[in-house]
This record gives structure tokens, C-alpha cells and sequence, in this order.
């Protein structure tokens, strides 16, 4: 490394990287911070001298109290788990297939397939949510979680394709020839050979899935319509303000709530989910 | 998995010698079937195929004959030509929501572009505690949007907002800032936020990018006497460009579809100021109901996002011939 003189290191280094972490990190302190401040301290003045916004001295767990008893907000999270979980499974074992089936075998229009599947990763939702929304009714899927354990899987299964498929070109082609040579099929070789050597792979695009079908909106926004079938972002935009009010307590302790989940599967898997999201692009 | 099952390896040769009866030959033909490779790429691409035909494609070409049709919840349209384009077209708030959409795009993806290059440059540093650091700063990125772009919502409160505290105590107002009750405040809001929530993406894979640099181009380039900045020009910036286009044209598709920011940042007001296509197609597909228009709505996306694909694909063929 080259060697600086100190103040350089702080003007240069330290200062920018704090102004980053404070600015990153700032929206969710206030989240915690709002929703452990009791109401009467939330609704003060902002030019009242007693204003303390950064800290309080009374917290309080009343809004995670309400929101746990009073609103469905404990089967918001479950519908959330169940329909990222189901969509999950269904796009990895989609992408597996297609992937390996990319990867490995020749046969006639597999550049023009590998290349619709790409494309179609990057049709952004927002594109295609009215037509949609006109199947699903057609489907009768309306208001079950059927329409988006069966729609996630739309965004999810050309990223597991395309990770996966990256994944399976770095593995030697000499192993499954090993195998076949000993008698296994081919199919047999793909089973038991190539799946559990992408373990570390599928498991980077099952927590990329994961997170990426927990955040989803727009499709959770137009499909579902009965209060406790929705999802926790859906459920937190259109079920905790009542009217035209606004309870910033409960709506932090509901996005802290939310959000705790997805932060906890990707601080176990730091590392697979930077795998995830820099093989999404790179391919 | 010691247990054979069918078609499994080996499994199936001892099957034959022990068991020749006409059970035996079933798996056997599925075996034999599942050995060409074509069969089996056909079977292990349907699945995939299945999903993306009946939920991409086929919404696509419907998505097409609603934007030309005049079809309305529980109402059967008929065909209308280019007549809800044109609508679109001579609407006054589809032509704010059309420009807010490419101001939001060009300038979010400016400053996260920018702030994730600076960010995973000093990422790249060593320093104490780098491996939280670099781990908290993705926290934006996966955190759902919408409950994040809420404590944005909440700071940005017209009676309580935190920074207009901050901003009043420092001296540098005497009155509030309308964030949100301003389109041209409300529309930089939604950049301010974007540019949080997207920054962490670039900064992560831009500094992926960068631990894959030899440090020795850097010795070198130091040794020959180049500064810090020309040092990031001619030796990191080219060998970076390659990822920071990639992560651009992602970035650039999401942002160009976003929807989720601006509903629950701004809704769309103060008075329709501050709309995007994807949450004005949402307005009048979803909110009012006029399915066709709204999908003509959307469908405007169409000429963009093909311009973005069709680079990147021409870039990945390059790559793929080099």
C-alpha cells in the first residue's frame, strides 16, 4: 500500500466513508427510533424547544403491541414466508433444468433459447402487471396466493437460469464424463455429479430469490385484494393507514418487523448473496 | 441419496442381470430416451418454457391487443387502433409523467453511478471493521422499497420532518421545505431516495470488479509516477468499464420501470406532478380501470427498455467473441 500523511487519510478516507455510513444507515435508526417513541413525544412541534428527535428517554413497545394484536400483520409475515419460500423452490428447480440444460447439452435453437430466457430477465414487471392482472382473473387466481407463487417465478427463474448457468460452465466437464464412463446416465451424471457441486450456487440464487420475491410489489398490489391475504409490503401500504392518517409508530415498527427477515437470511449469507448480486449481472 | 431410483446410475446395469423381467424395460426406455441429448434438453427446458410462455409472453401479446383495444374492467372492448395512444399522447399529465420518468432515470442513475464508484473505491481500502462496513452498506438494497421509501416518507413529513429540523437548527432555513408537497422538491425527493436505495447495488459490484484488478497495474502505474486520480483513469476506470456497464443497464431498466418509489413516496402529487409511466399506467389501468389505456400506457416503456436490451446483448455477443 502507498503511504499517506494523516490528514490526507482522513480527508480523502475516513470523512467519506462516515458521510456513507451515516447516510446509509440514518432511515433505519429513525425507523427504530419512531416506532419505540411514545405518541405524544412523535406529533411535537418542530420548532418546541424540547424537541429531542434523536433519542427518547420513555420507549415504549406499544406499537409492536398493537401491530401484533391489533392488525393482521402476523399473517402478513407468514403469507410473505410461505408465497417467497413456494416461489423460491418453484424457480430453482426451473433454473436448474434450463440451466444445466444450457450449459451442457447441444441442441438445435439453444442460443436463440439462452438468449429469450436473458431477455425476458430483464422485462421489468411494471410492464407487464395490467395484462397480467387479466390472466390471473382468467385463471381464476385472483386473491390467492397462487397468482404469485406462480408469477414471481417469471423474474426469478431467468436469474437462477442465468446464474446457474454461469455456475455449470465453471464446473470441468472431465467429472461427468468420469461418471458416464462408469455407467451412469447422463441424466443420472447431472443428478448426483454436477447438482451437489453447485450447491454453493444454488444456494446464492436461492437467497437472491428469496429476497427478491419477499420485496415484490407491484404484483402483490394488483392481485391480492382481501386485508388478510396479503403481503407485508402490500399489507403495510394499504392496511395500516386508516383513512387519511398516518400511525408512524406502527407503520416503523411494521417496516422494522418487514424488514428484519430478509436482514437476517442475507447477514447469515453475506457472501453468497454478494455471489447472488454480482453473478445476476455478470452472468 | 445411497437409494436407486429410475434411470439412476448403475443401479439400472445390476436391475438387469437380477431382475429380466418386462418391468425392467419401462425405465429402461426412459433411460434410453432421457440419453439423447436432445430429448433432454427439451425435457429439462419445459418447465421453464411452461412458466415463461404462459405468464411473460402470453400477458405481452395481450398486453399489445388491450393497449389497441377499448377494454374496460368487466367490459370487453373492441379494437381501437393507435386511438389510446394517441389519447395518452395529448394528455397533459402522460406527458409530465413521460418526462419525470426520463429526468428520474437520467439523474439517479448519474448519482448512483457516481457515489457507488466512490464508495466501493474506498470499500476496496483496508480498515477496521471493513467486513460490517461493507456488509451494513447493502441494508438499502435489500430491504423491501416500500418500507424503507416509508421512513424516507416520514422524513420528509410536511408537519415533522426530522430534516427540516436538522436544517432549521443548523440556521440554514427559517421556514419548512415543501419535500413533498412540491412536484420539482417532490421529483428530487424520489431521486434523493433512488439514489439510496440503488448506490449499495453499484458500490457492491463495482468492487467486485475491482478485487479482480492486480494491484501490481497499480504499483507500476504509482512507480512511473501517477497520481491517486490518474492512477483511477487510465489503469482502474478501463479495466472497470466492462462491469460499470452491465450494472448501468440493469440500473437504468429498474429505474426506468420503477413504481413502488413514487407510490408510496409521493403517490403521484401533489397533482399528478411527480407520476412515472409505470404509476400512471397504474393509475388509469388499476385505479380507474380502463385497462386498455393503461396498457398503452405501459407499452410506451417498450421503445426504451429495447434500445437498453439490444445493447447489452450486442455487448455480451462481443464479449462472448473476444
Amino acid at each position: 500500500m502507498l503511504i499517506e500523511r494523516t490528514w490526507k487519510k482522513w480527508v480523502y478516507f475516513y470523512i467519506p466513508l462516515t458521510v456513507f455510513v451515516v447516510g446509509t444507515l440514518f432511515p433505519f435508526y429513525w425507523m427504530l427510533i419512531t416506532a419505540i417513541r411514545p405518541d405524544a413525544e412523535l406529533y411535537r412541534s418542530w420548532r418546541a424547544a424540547t424537541n429531542t428527535p434523536f433519542w427518547t428517554l420513555q420507549p415504549t413497545l406499544e406499537h409492536f403491541r398493537d401491530l401484533m394484536a391489533k392488525t393482521t400483520f402476523p399473517q402478513w409475515l407468514w403469507n410473505t414466508f410461505f408465497i417467497a419460500v413456494a416461489s423460491t423452490a418453484i424457480s430453482l428447480f426451473c433454473g436448474l433444468l434450463a440451466g444445466y440444460a444450457l450449459a451442457r447439452l447441444r441442441f438445435p435453437m439453444a442460443g436463440t433459447l439462452g438468449t429469450s430466457i436473458f431477455v425476458t430477465y430483464l422485462v421489468p414487471p411494471t410492464l407487464l402487471f395490467i395484462p397480467l392482472a387479466n390472466i390471473i382473473r382468467t385463471f381464476q387466481l385472483g386473491d390467492t396466493p397462487w397468482a404469485l407463487i406462480l408469477t414471481y417465478p417469471t423474474f426469478l427463474i431467468p436469474f437462477c437460469t442465468w446464474l446457474l448457468m454461469g455456475y455449470f460452465k465453471t464446473i470441468p466437464r472431465e467429472l461427468e464424463e468420469c461418471a458416464r464412463i462408469d455407467g451412469a446416465t447422463r441424466f443420472g451424471a447431472m443428478l448426483r455429479i454436477v447438482f451437489p457441486i453447485a450447491v454453493p450456487g444454488i444456494l446464492s440464487a436461492g437467497i437472491f430469490a428469496f429476497t427478491l420475491s419477499w420485496n415484490e410489489f407491484i404484483y402483490a398490489l394488483v392481485f391480492l385484494s382481501s386485508p388478510e391475504k396479503k403481503t407485508v409490503p402490500v399489507g403495510v401500504v394499504s392496511e395500516l393507514i386508516r383513512g387519511d392518517i398516518y400511525f408512524w409508530g406502527q407503520l416503523m415498527a411494521g417496516a422494522l418487523l418487514g424488514s428484519i427477515p430478509v436482514a437476517l437470511v442475507y447477514s447469515f449469507f453475506v457472501e453468497y448473496y454478494v455471489t447472488g448480486l454480482t453473478g445476476s449481472v455478470k452472468g | 441419496m445411497n437409494k436407486p431410483i429410475a434411470g439412476g446410475a448403475g443401479s439400472a446395469a445390476r436391475l438387469e442381470v437380477v431382475l429380466p423381467h418386462p418391468r425392467a424395460t419401462e425405465p429402461r426406455r426412459l433411460t434410453r430416451f432421457l440419453e439423447n441429448e436432445r430429448a433432454l434438453a427439451a425435457l429439462l427446458l419445459a418447465p421453464t418454457v411452461l412458466v415463461l410462455g404462459t405468464f411473460i409472453a402470453y400477458p405481452f401479446i395481450m398486453g399489445v391487443w388491450l393497449a389497441l383495444s377499448s377494454t374496460s374492467v368487466g367490459n370487453v372492448g373492441e379494437f381501437v387502433g393507435m386511438r389510446n395512444f394517441a389519447k395518452a399522447w395529448n394528455d397533459s399529465i402522460f406527458r409530465t409523467a413521460f418526462g419525470n420518468t426520463f429526468v428520474y432515470t437520467f439523474w439517479a442513475t448519474i448519482f448512483k453511478l457516481t457515489l457507488g464508484m466512490w464508495l466501493a473505491l474506498l470499500l476496496n481500502r483496508h480498515f477496521r471493521g471493513k467486513r460490517i462496513v461493507r456488509a451494513s452498506m447493502l441494508l438499502p438494497f435489500i430491504v423491501p422499497t416500500v418500507l424503507s421509501t416509508f421512513a424516507w416518507r416520514w422524513m420528509f413529513d410536511p408537519t415533522f420532518s426530522v430534516l427540516n429540523w436538522l436544517l432549521y437548527r443548523a440556521d440554514l432555513i427559517t421556514t419548512k421545505l415543501p419535500f413533498l408537497s412540491d412536484g420539482t422538491y417532490g421529483m428530487w425527493c424520489a431521486i434523493v431516495v433512488n439514489t439510496w436505495r440503488g448506490m449499495p447495488f453499484f458500490a457492491i459490484t463495482l468492487l467486485a470488479g475491482l478485487q479482480t484488478i492486480n494491484p501490481d497495474l497499480h504499483e507500476a502505474a504509482s512507480l512511473d509516477g501517477a497520481n491517486g486520480w490518474r492512477r483511477f483513469w487510465y489503469v482502474t476506470w478501463p479495466l472497470l468499464k466492462p462491469v460499470t456497464l452491465v450494472v448501468v443497464v440493469f440500473s437504468v431498466i429498474q429505474t426506468f420501470s420503477d413504481f413502488q418509489l413514487i407510490y408510496v413516496l409521493t403517490g403521484g402529487g401533489p397533482a399528478n406532478s411527480t407520476h412515472l409511466l409505470a404509476t400512471y399506467a397504474y393509475q388509469v389501468g388499476v385505479a380507474t380501470g380502463l385497462l386498455g389505456e393503461g396498457a398503452a400506457i405501459s407499452l410506451f416503456m417498450l421503445p426504451v427498455l429495447f434500445v437498453v436490451v439490444w445493447l447489452q446483448l450486442r455487448y455480451l455477443r462481443r464479449m462472448d467473441g473476444a
